[in-house]
């Protein structure tokens, strides 16, 4: 039932606004509200109930094992959460002077100094709200770059076909082209094809690696080579950071300009799909051109670099200079773990994605590139067991479900047939991946005896399986009151 | 090893599994001279309590100056409930609801933001979120521009009553999409955009105009008038709400004869700290008519297999995941657990609540402002009714002014000089429901001082 629908005229929890209602007759009557907004009315109780039994139908880390391919879904520590909530961080308001702002700008600016190194990169800025947002500010720069040089014929940036979604339609907002480069089979980009694709047109190439396919691109020097000797620009999608942190540099591979996602490889919360943050780093050409705002230490102090320090920066991404309850949470996240401890999460996140496709291997399932090592993820195709028994990798995705185990990531990327993208993550212990791997076991088992079983999962959750075709075509998005409601504005003052 | 649980006998039975003798072999596809050396410049690793005494020193450093500033961000009570249900693991260690079946607690809150958002801005649709209110305006400017099929012309009359950073966010995320970006000045007296300055914008046709309301300045736009005059021109008509405002203003839905298209904002009022200007929520909600171009996430109601109600994401076509270069927006992310706060808070203040607020936050700062002005050379700057903020003229440089209130934790306002020259100097000053009439003394007390010191000197 929704909020609105437990609304009674005239309820409401008194003791959360202000006992008296302040005097507005000022404002004009022209300009103000004719009718109350049909927000509900609840007390506290039932608010608290509620939306306390709908936290309870969502999976989650702390609830299931999640292991969602190039989601990076590892344990959100506590502590993160609890210090970067302390009041003088919550309190402190966006335009507040440095002189009140030398706290929050010391762990920024140390956050900046250990991304840098642990990328390898010249300059950091924090500013991207997210991943995506990191993407364009990364491609934008690139754009800048050639546009200082007066290099204007740079329109095309190269985009893998089993990248993100989220690459091609970053380079569109920044006014570029977009051309696919093939993937091999091996999984490696198919370099002959990218040498033929290179020429004066090329601004960049947009490359994850570990690709998404799961596994490290052998011939990434190659690839650098290739595309630095046609004047282009190499962009690293950071969404795969956790397979090589403290292990392999992008700076180091020859990569230009990088983003990062910190709700994936320094841990913040996801939230239900957001706050993300997408800090981007550069090498020294792009450096002019960071998004603000930057820390800069000055002597014993921080300051804020601007519009006036950086007049050639691709600008703002958003009003405040990007989410710093994020920021602080991977801050408190990269000090607790180290230099050691960074090493230790790709080390183990690759540990357990190599166990765990062994597992399945033995279990009988098929990989989609057997020969290579599995990076911090890896690609199963189901599609021998949908042809054998018409039981798709959806079906064993909501399977899954029944059996306690979030889905791992469906059909992505697109080039793989029947694919499901595993990605178990560092934290998650041996017992649990021992136990997916039965599951699977099971469900396949399952596809073979009873297969309308697996093709009608789920079973034990609140609700069986959504027709997405019905939300899409009868359009319903968001509850309207059958009638107006009964209440009328306070139109003046007490 | 923080938060990794293998033990040595784990990590052994697991390389034999593999059939490998160590970790590091596991890296053996990349090339050795790739390996890096060392991570030289990160410092060892803490324990949890350590971490929490530097946090806490920091977070004491920063202190909890009375804060008088808006500006775009806004510090108001937040029920208890809101934050303790918000991060339950359940809603705060979930991803994206792509599994729906999995994830009905996010979808039915999305579900419920988007319906109060609807409510609110008297529109038809909301979406999902975007990240702050500043990028929610840069997609709205996209969409009126793609929307909007009689005028071609991609130009975009932009008040210079727009919050500056605003401005600056959406000249950086539009930049390469041959969008013109017309900058209409607003009136020295009332602080109003005014029809005639928008017509000063030349004769040319223009596919939006953006109206904020409040504006920057505090001061209340005619949004009717403004309306009806570009929908007369054939432009689509983009408002920047305050939600809080919303709950005593006329909803963009509601302005002029036919209502604003598309209505954007910064959510944070809703329920967010101010946490150092993020993360925040923007807002985007828009006619029906216009769904299609409405970029983000959306959830929608549906029914299962056995014909109960739930939620799903739906018109995926629109996005980067399914369309790719063609989508409406590269935006993934949205902001779902900000959202989750919002519709809490929303909850639990309800309509009356919000008004409130808005009646409380508007009383302060007209009595912040009153007391200001008995300060000889302190002035109002605009003479046009205003909601939560004022602008103030003063007898002396803002930021010497600003420096010493908060060398009296008084952090005073926001130094429109900067970002108006013409206005120089003078302060945007703000007083939401949390500022008590003795906190108003303190600070007319303190800027009395500060203003006799720049006097004598």
């Amino acid at each position: 039932m929704l909020i609105h629908e437990q609304s009674r005229p005239g309820r409401r929890a008194t003791a959360q606004a202000p006992l008296t209602t302040a005097d507005s007759s000022d404002l004009p009557t022209a300009l103000r509200r004719k009718q109350r907004a049909a927000l509900p009315e609840v007390s506290e109780l039932q608010a608290v109930r509620h939306y306390t039994r709908l936290s309870q139908q969502n999976f989650s880390i702390d609830t299931n094992f999640y292991p969602l391919g190039s989601c990076t879904m590892k344990y959100n520590p506590r502590a993160c959460n609890s210090l970067a909530s302390l009041p003088g961080f919550l309190a402190r308001h966006p335009a507040a002077p440095e002189s009140h702002s030398q706290g929050i700008m010391a762990c920024l600016y140390e956050l900046q100094d250990m991304l840098k190194i642990v990328t390898g990169m010249h300059a950091v800025s924090l500013a991207p709200a997210a991943g995506a947002q990191g993407e364009l500010a990364g491609v934008m720069m690139i754009r800048a770059y050639h546009d200082a040089r007066g290099d204007h014929e740079r329109r095309e940036i190269l985009v893998p076909d089993a990248a993100h979604g989220t690459n091609p339609a970053s380079a569109i907002m920044a006014g570029f082209k977009v051309r696919e480069a093939p993937t091999g089979s091996n999984g490696d980009v198919d370099i002959a094809a990218l040498r033929d694709a290179v020429g004066p047109q090329t601004a960049g190439i947009m490359l994850t690696n570990p690709s998404t396919v799961g596994v490290f691109d052998r011939n990434i020097q190659a690839i650098a080579e290739t595309v630095h000797e046609a004047g282009g620009l190499l962009y690293y999608d950071g969404a795969n950071l956790n397979a090589i942190l403290g292990k392999v540099r992008p700076g180091d591979m020859g990569f230009d300009v990088i983003h990062m996602n910190l709700h994936k490889t320094f841990s913040t919360p996801h939230g239900g799909g957001g706050p993300g943050a997408g800090p981007v780093g550069v090498s020294k050409r792009l450096e002019p051109y960071l998004p603000i705002p930057l820390v800069e230490q000055d002597g014993d102090s921080y300051r804020w670099l601007d519009e006036d320090d950086r007049p050639e920066t691709i600008g703002r991404m958003t009003a405040f200079g990007g989410n710093m309850g994020i920021l602080l949470r991977a801050y408190i996240y990269a000090r607790m773990l180290g230099a050691e401890g960074m090493r230790r999460v790709s080390e183990f996140a690759t540990l357990n994605a190599n166990y765990l496709l062994k597992r399945l291997q033995e279990a009988g399932f098929q990989a989609a590139y057997p020969e290579r090592r599995a990076s911090h993820e890896f690609i199963i195709t189901l599609k021998q067991e949908a042809k054998t028994y018409g039981v798709n990798a959806m079906d064993f995705a909501k399977r899954l479900l029944d059996f306690g185990y979030h889905a791992p990531t469906t059909y992505f990327p697109l080039l793989v047939p029947e694919c499901l993208l595993i990605e178990p993550t560092e934290t998650e212990p041996k017992e649990a991946l021992d136990g997916f791997v039965e599951a699977m076991t099971q469900i396949r088992k399952e596809a073979e005896e009873t297969p309308e079983k697996v093709k009608g999962a789920p079973y034990t959750l609140p609700l069986r399986r959504l027709d997405d075709v019905r939300a899409a075509r009868q359009l319903d998005v968001a509850w309207k009151p059958a009638s107006q409601p009964a209440s009328q504005p306070t139109s003046q003052g007490a | 090893m923080p938060f990794i649980p293998h033990t040595d006998d784990d990590i052994a039975g697991m390389l034999d599994a593999i059939g490998v003798e160590r970790i590091d072999d596991l890296f053996d596809e990349i090339p050795t001279e790739l390996r890096a050396k060392g991570l030289e410049g990160i410092p060892d690793g803490l324990s949890e309590m350590e971490v929490a005494q530097l946090l806490q020193a920091r977070a004491r450093e920063d202190g909890q100056a009375l804060c008088f500033i808006g500006a775009g961000a806004y510090d108001h009570h937040i029920p208890a409930a809101v934050w303790q249900i918000t991060t339950r693991g359940e809603f705060y260690s979930a991803y994206t609801p792509y599994q729906a079946e999995a994830s009905q607690g996010t979808l039915q809150v999305l579900y419920e933001f988007q319906s109060m958002m609807t409510a609110l801005t008297g529109l038809d649709v909301s979406n999902a979120s975007l990240y702050d209110g500043a990028s929610a305006l840069a997609e709205a400017v996209l969409m009126a521009v793609r929307a909007n099929r009689k005028v071609k012309n991609a130009r975009v009359l932009m008040p210079r009553s727009v919050h500056p950073f605003y401005r600056r966010t959406v000249r950086s995320i539009v930049r390469h999409q041959g969008i013109e970006l017309v900058e209409v000045d607003f009136d020295h007296r009332t602080g109003q955009t005014r029809v005639a300055d928008c017509e000063a914008a030349g004769d040319e046709p223009f596919a939006a105009l953006v109206i904020p309301q409040p504006n920057f300045f505090g001061v209340l736009e005619d949004v009717d008038a403004l309306t009806d005059w570009a929908h007369a021109r054939d432009a689509l008509v983009i408002g920047v709400v305050n939600p809080v405002a919303l709950a005593l203003l006329s909803p963009p839905g509601d302005w002029g004869s036919e209502g604003a298209d598309i209505a954007c904002g910064e959510g944070q009022p809703l329920g967010m700290p101010l946490a150092s200007g993020g993360p925040y929520l923007g807002f985007l909600c828009c006619t029906q008519a216009q769904i299609r171009q409405l970029p983000g996430r959306i959830a929608g109601k549906t029914l299962d297999a056995d014909g109960k109600v739930g939620y799903t994401l739906t018109l995926q076509a629109r996005e980067q995941h399914i369309r790719r270069s063609k989508a409406t927006s590269n935006i993934c992310t949205n902001q779902g657990l900000l959202v989750t706060a919002a519709t809490i808070h929303m909850s639990i203040l309800g309509a009356e609540g919000l008004e409130r607020v808005a009646a409380a936050c508007h009383a302060n700062t007209s009595r912040l402002a009153d007391s200001l002005c008995e300060i000889n050379g302190v002035e109002p700057l605009f003479d046009a009714p205003a909601f939560h903020e004022r602008a103030l003229r003063l007898p002396a440089p803002a930021a010497n002014i600003l420096s010493d209130l908060a060398a009296n934790d008084i952090l005073g306002g926001f130094d429109l000089g900067r970002e108006y020259p013409e206005l120089d100097p003078a302060l945007l000053v703000c007083a939401t429901e949390l500022r008590t009439d003795a906190d108003i003394a303190a600070y007319r007390e303190a800027m009395a001082r500060a203003l006799a010191i720049a006097d004598a000197a």
